[in-house]
């Protein structure tokens, strides 16, 4: 520990602290601009100088470590005069654009300059102009603003793991900058926004659409992925206009996911759907509510008056908050309906755990783990800020390795990777239990059939990243999830966490995937591969939602009776009986509770649009018609205390309920590997235009192979190809992905292009177009 | 894109650093490249990138610093005078001018023929042998008076 005193206040700070650090735990501000906590120090910007007794010069308190009995001062003659100078400096080719700038009223220069700045210029000087930038679909540039603070360039290359940003030239002529040619790519790329101190980089689609003075910042949390990344929603008008991160270390720290951050677009989407709406003699029309609800009551009690009680199911994506999967699970109970399902994307539904599916332990002791070991899931695309996560670890030390179907980089470095065919993951998985066993020199376990497997050397180097380490981890990922093995792949991972000691995890994949087991939604099965007379959907969209979109599909339009509550009108257009409207996360409350198993509630922000309503209370006014006991809930709060009543942490168990008998099997021929991709994964990201326009979007489109693989088929990246799977066909855009095997055929699942194909994984057809 | 030799040169500046610190070999696989296409096209520099596995831009950056980086075309021979104070004190300008004028380009132009770029250049630590130049980055010529200067170009003729 070392004694500091800044402005006379004494206090002591650990050894290795930076003035900035210092300042900052007394709360003392020192004006900066390039110092951000979370990227490396560059002290370009010289905004923070700072007078140090005994210094000749004003030092920069974000690189100045702390020495004993230093004594600082941060506002002292020297010090403002210092700062004063850095600010004139900094303003000489600032352009005096605030009153048409994004950030303005929200800027770090702006702010700064009104303690710091001068009336007017000494500088007589032309201003430097610079040209601006394409950084895709999301950040605006006016490259003029820029004050080469250069934290966009190191948030690029440190947090998102790959610099697309760079400094180019030099002295006056410095511009940042992408490659030529090249775009902002990564999925978390929202977050330069952020950073950027002044009005560079902006919000392309937020831009000129609201002053920040103007807009109420309202909390939310994110409806995508399994972190449940908290947000600060802005609110003009009672329409969502933005959405930022709210800081919370334990979860997303100060970043979000492009797709937390820009799918609120889909929020005010021309297809939202604002009346209920009925279809009769095919002719779909608008309908009160009273005459909708009583629709659908009695529609239920005909079809299960006609045809029992097994003929109706209940789906619901794991995005729907834990009081709407509740009021579902309690609605259908109430008719005697047993089938209600969130699992959608899975396509083995045998496995039984001993409590709900988590993360086995808390993100942040994740991120402290000394190795992780990924089975199964392209993380980055997955759950973006988890990847990220682990990013950090790597450079503190974490070992990571993955057993995957693909190569994809983590933009990070992987102690091991082991790559396999897609269907054939389990043995992938086998092939390292044996590596273990074999290195520890205990007994295969006896529900394991190992086959013929022999080890590879890959497989031995990911057994030893988990060997002999202390805190050790091991993740499963959607694509094994969605396995058609999930259940060997997890016994396997099971026995392999239990021969190294290893925690076993389950990246939720939906922002709700924990809370949906809590509540019990998923005894359904798959309700799509015996067709019922009646669906039930919640927030669900047959093609997009459910593993096997094109089964789905056949499945709710042979059905006699669709109930569709969607937030968006052309969820079911084709095929529902009758849709009600229902509110997004943004216009209801409710409860997501997250991988690590945290349960996080959330208020609406803005008030429905139109005659939508929260689906918890169109799911409690249909239990009061059908004449149900118990549906009096007055509020959210009351299902939400009813719904988690209790601790959470005791019913969360990744334990295996009952042995699973786990058998290698061999594969070959052409096979598919099915992901849903980034910005296909639920309903709001779905209809986020200007997600739609990434890069990751336009990825989704392709399909890969390696160059093998091509070449046997007569394929060059590039042309056009025709793939066939269990009947129906797409045609997609060839591309190369050396990271496959021969034979695999990766190709999004749930996307509209490859709607019309089967299971994720699975054997495909694939010839010239 | 670059010769077996330029790629083996590459391979020597890359075995000078940790295996996880490759980008440091990056100014050494420029001038490398340089020497043998004359001059960084984006392409160029994004084929050393991708070979010293660095981000392309993380190259470009590089590239765009250092005025010894050539991102044009530039002549046969490309002659780099320092002005700077030391030079420019023993005659760095008279020799600029002097090239200037028997070459009949200025600086960063480049004669009719293609022989010949001028070049301004930053001190090149020889400030005791002032005025000096360098032929193509690598040779340093001492002393350029008018005299030497006719010398050395009948040389490069």
């Amino acid at each position: 520990m070392l004694e500091i005193e800044i402005d006379g206040k004494k206090l002591t700070v650990p050894s290795g602290s930076t003035v900035m650090d210092a300042a900052n735990s007394i709360g003392v501000h020192i004006p900066h601009f390039c110092y951000h906590k979370k990227l490396s120090i560059a002290a370009n910007c010289r905004m923070c100088l700072v007078q140090v007794e005994k210094a000749p010069k004003p030092l920069p308190a974000c690189a100045t470590p702390v020495t004993d009995g230093m004594k600082v001062f941060t506002h002292s003659d020297q010090a403002v005069t210092a700062q004063k100078g850095v600010m004139e400096f900094l303003l000489i080719n600032h352009p005096l654009d605030c009153p048409i700038c994004d950030q303005g009223g929200e800027c770090q220069l702006q702010d700064l300059a009104v303690g710091y700045g001068q009336s007017g210029s000494r500088y007589q000087e032309e201003k430097r102009v610079v040209a601006n930038k394409d950084l895709g679909p999301l950040i605006s540039t006016d490259m003029t603003r820029c004050i080469h603070c250069s934290r966009c360039v190191r948030f690029t290359e440190e947090i998102a793991g790959y610099q697309e940003l760079g400094m180019a030239n030099r002295g006056e002529f410095t511009e940042v900058l992408p490659f030529i040619g090249k775009t902002v790519n990564s999925e978390i790329s929202g977050n330069v926004i952020d950073l950027c101190p002044v009005g560079a980089l902006t919000s392309k689609p937020f831009r000129y659409s609201a002053r920040t003075w103007e807009l109420s910042r309202r909390k939310s949390v994110s409806p995508h992925d399994g972190l449940g990344s908290n947000l600060v929603v802005q609110v003009k008008n009672h329409k969502v206009m933005r959405v930022l991160p709210l800081e919370n270390e334990a979860i997303n720290e100060c970043w979000l996911a492009d797709r937390d951050r820009f799918s609120y677009e889909a929020l005010n989407s021309e297809e939202r759907i604002t009346k209920p709406m009925i279809k009769q003699g095919g002719v779909w029309q608008e309908a009160d509510w009273q005459t909708a609800l009583e629709f659908v009551a009695n529609g239920l009690k005909g079809v299960i008056a006609e045809h029992g009680r097994e003929s109706v199911a209940a789906v619901a994506t794991p995005h729907s908050t834990v009081e709407e999967l509740f009021l579902l699970r309690k609605l259908m109970s109430g008719l005697g309906v047993n089938a209600v399902e969130t699992r959608l994307r899975a396509a083995d539904f045998a496995l039984k755990t001993a409590g709900a599916t988590w993360l086995g332990q808390s993100i942040a002791e994740l991120a402290a783990s000394d190795a992780v070991v990924v089975i199964g899931s392209t993380l980055r695309k997955e759950q973006p800020l988890l990847a990220q996560r682990l990013r950090q670890s790597v450079k503190k030390g974490l070992k990571l390795a993955a057993i995957n179907p693909h190569g994809d980089d983590l933009l990070t470095a992987k102690a091991a990777e082991l790559v396999v065919r897609p269907d054939q993951l389990v043995e992938g998985v086998l092939q390292v239990l044996k590596a273990v066993a074999e290195a520890k020199g205990i007994a295969l376990p006896a529900n394991v059939d190992f086959g013929s497997i022999d080890i590879p050397a890959e497989a031995r180097a990911v057994a030893a990243v988990l060997d002999g380490k202390e805190k050790t981890a091991i993740l499963l990922g959607n694509i094994a999830q969605q396995h058609p093995r999930y259940g060997e792949i997890y016994a396997a991972a099971t026995a392999i966490a239990e021969a190294t000691g290893a925690k076993l995890g389950v990246l939720g994949e939906a922002a709700n995937t924990v809370g949906a087991q809590l509540v019990g939604a998923e005894t359904g099965g798959d309700v799509f591969a015996k067709p019922r007379q009646a669906y039930f959907m919640l927030n669900a969209e047959a093609e997009f939602d459910v593993q096997n979109g094109a089964q789905a599909l056949a499945a709710v339009k042979q059905a006699k009776l669709v109930v569709a509550l969607s937030s968006f009108s052309s969820c079911a257009l084709e095929h529902a009986d009758v849709i009600l409207p229902v509110s997004p996360f943004s216009e209801t409350s409710g409860t997501f509770v997250n991988m690590e198993g945290r349960a996080q509630s959330f208020n609406g922000v803005v008030r429905p649009l139109g005659e939508t309503r929260p689906a918890w209370k169109v799911l409690r006014v249909l239990g009061n018609l059908l004449g149900f006991a118990g549906f009096d809930y007055a509020s959210s709060e009351e299902i939400r205390d009813e719904a988690l009543a209790g601790d959470i942490a005791p019913r969360l168990s990744n334990a295996l309920a009952a042995p699973v008998a786990v058998k290698a099997q061999s594969a070959s021929g052409l096979v598919r590997l099915g992901e849903v991709s980034i910005y296909q994964a639920d309903i709001y990201s779905r209809r986020a235009p200007s997600l739609q326009k990434t890069a990751d979007a336009a990825n989704a489109t392709l399909l890969k192979a390696n160059a093998a693989t091509l070449a046997k088929l007569g394929l060059a990246a590039g042309e056009l190809a025709r793939v066939e799977q269990a009947g129906g066909t797409a045609e997609l855009q060839v591309a190369l992905d050396a990271g496959l095997l021969d034979d695999v055929i990766r190709v999004s699942a749930n996307h509209p292009l490859t709607r019309a194909l089967a299971a994720h994984v699975g054997a495909i057809a694939v010839a010239k177009a | 894109m670059l010769s077996q030799e330029s790629l083996a040169l590459i391979d020597r500046e890359l075995a000078k650093y940790p295996a996880d610190q490759r980008r440091s070999a990056i100014m050494g696989a420029l001038r490398i490249a340089q020497t043998e296409k004359r001059y960084l096209t984006n392409e160029l520099i994004e084929f050393v990138a991708s070979y010293v596995r660095i981000p392309p831009v993380a190259a470009y950056e590089v590239a765009t610093f250092y005025n010894m980086y050539d991102r044009k075309p530039v002549g046969k021979y490309k002659l780099t005078v320092c002005t700077n104070l030391p030079c420019a004190l023993s005659g760095g300008y008279t020799t600029a001018d002097y090239l200037k004028q028997k070459l009949g380009i200025g600086f960063g132009e480049t004669t009719a023929d293609g022989r010949f770029t001028l070049a301004e250049g930053e001190c090149m630590g020889a400030c005791g042998y002032a005025p000096v130049m360098l032929v193509n980055n690598h040779s340093m010529c001492n002393h350029m008076t008018p005299d030497a200067i006719d010398k050395k170009l009948a040389e490069l003729e």
